[in-house]
């Protein structure tokens, strides 16, 4: 076959017929993996949820509720029961005020607001340095750890703040942006649960 | 006959190298070799497209007017790299998550669009697709060997396997400029070792 010439036609023609055949596999394919990217998804969120809190024998997912933010916008909470009992909440909160932008954690509390277990989902702190508070609050040493502490009765800030934690060495930014994070999904927790925590004074910054 | 295809495949590993010879697509090597695993997953998504894409432009190759050729090709190109992401999506969520921006950059990534230009459009389409391979391979190949020397360096693992602690670990080439630096060397090697080959 010989080659197409440039003719209005032929180019024409050319372009509108890869055009339909790419289309066509696109939407193929897309009908193909939705199914498997939207478990592939939800297999994520619980695995991160299964690592905050206590074991669990509901399924946390299907019992997601909104809790609202002092802002106004709301995070997603999945309670843990085992037996029916509630063992903890996981909350999937976040922060705006990392060095590098958006940070994203899913933190396990107690019925009372204990914190936990906490891990990191998403983040754009530098290598190195902002980038180990994955685990850094989870390390018993000195007073870095939070795991623990509840932000309703101790005062979860860096200890430049007034606060009871050790910041990272030389990343203070992205730890007070991570202890944002989790004060923003305490308070949530607490005053959507209108349980009797919240009559507890929460610490702020000065 | 057997040598020819060989040697199509060949070419694209040693001779026409695509980092360290052709020196394209220097974005994603930079980018995304911070650790051994990552420049490998990098390297196997873009051989899935230069394979997919030579593949097609070579079978259209008679229906592509030469005054469209730069928009038909783009837009095969940008097909596979859209299949490739909800592929990744589905079944590698992990790896999808670490590449991030840059699987969508493998459209921009100029080894993909040069080899449809210079093979693709003007050789039958079982050549192609072994230059595809070939070339694949060996982006793959140098994406891979400098993952290794930068998370070797700077992290004391490889593929994750801890070698030394971290601590005594160079951090810059986890970092862009180490890449450059570590890119530098690699090259400059290579070359020396052509250079005593030859």
């Amino acid at each position: 076959m010989k080659k197409w010439d440039a003719s209005l036609t032929h180019m024409i023609l050319s372009m509108g017929l890869i055009s339909v055949i790419a289309a066509g596999a696109l939407g193929l394919v897309h009908t193909l993996t939705a199914e498997p990217i939207r478990l592939a998804d939800q297999a994520k969120q619980e695995a991160a949820i299964r690592e905050v809190t206590p074991a669990f024998d509901n399924n946390p997912l299907k019992e997601c509720f909104n809790i609202r933010t002092e802002k106004g916008d709301s995070l997603m909470c999945f309670p843990a029961r085992k037996g029916g009992k509630l063992v903890g909440v996981a909350i999937e909160t976040y922060s705006m005020k990392g060095f590098g932008g958006e940070i994203r954690l899913m933190v396990g509390l107690s019925p009372e607001g204990d914190i936990h277990n906490y891990t990191v989902l998403k983040h754009s702190e530098t290598p190195g340095l902002g980038s180990k508070m994955a685990e850094w609050f989870k390390t018993a040493k000195n007073k870095q750890s939070i795991l623990g502490l509840n932000p309703g009765k101790d005062k979860v800030l860096v200890s430049k703040d007034g606060g009871e934690v050790d910041a990272i060495t030389a990343a203070t930014i992205s730890s007070r942006a991570f202890l944002d994070a989790i004060n923003r999904a305490y308070i949530a927790y607490v005053t959507s649960t209108n349980s009797q925590n919240s009559k507890q004074v929460v610490y702020e910054k000065h | 006959m057997k040598n020819t295809k060989f040697s199509v495949v060949l070419n694209g590993l040693v001779t026409e190298n695509p980092t360290f010879v052709l020196m394209l697509g220097m974005c994603p090597t930079l980018g995304t070799t911070s650790s051994a695993l990552n420049g490998l997953g990098m390297g196997v998504a873009t051989t899935f497209v230069l394979i997919g894409s030579n593949t097609v432009v070579s079978m259209a190759k008679n229906i592509i007017p030469d005054k469209v050729r730069i928009p038909c090709f783009i837009v095969i190109i940008a097909t596979f790299v859209t299949l490739l992401e909800m592929l990744m999506k589905a079944y590698v969520p992990a790896l999808y998550a670490s590449l991030g921006l840059f699987i969508p950059l493998i459209v921009v990534n100029c080894i993909v669009l040069a080899r449809a230009e210079s093979f693709a459009s003007k050789h039958p389409v079982f050549d192609s697709a072994l230059d595809g391979l070939g070339i694949g391979l060996g982006f793959t190949m140098a994406l891979t060997l400098l993952g290794c020397v930068r998370e070797l360096l700077g992290t004391g693992k490889l593929f994750g396997q801890i070698i030394y602690p971290e601590q005594y670990g160079t951090l810059v080439f986890v970092l862009a400029p180490g890449a450059f630096i570590a890119l530098g060397y690699l090259i400059a090697a290579i070359n020396r070792l052509k250079r005593k080959q030859a």
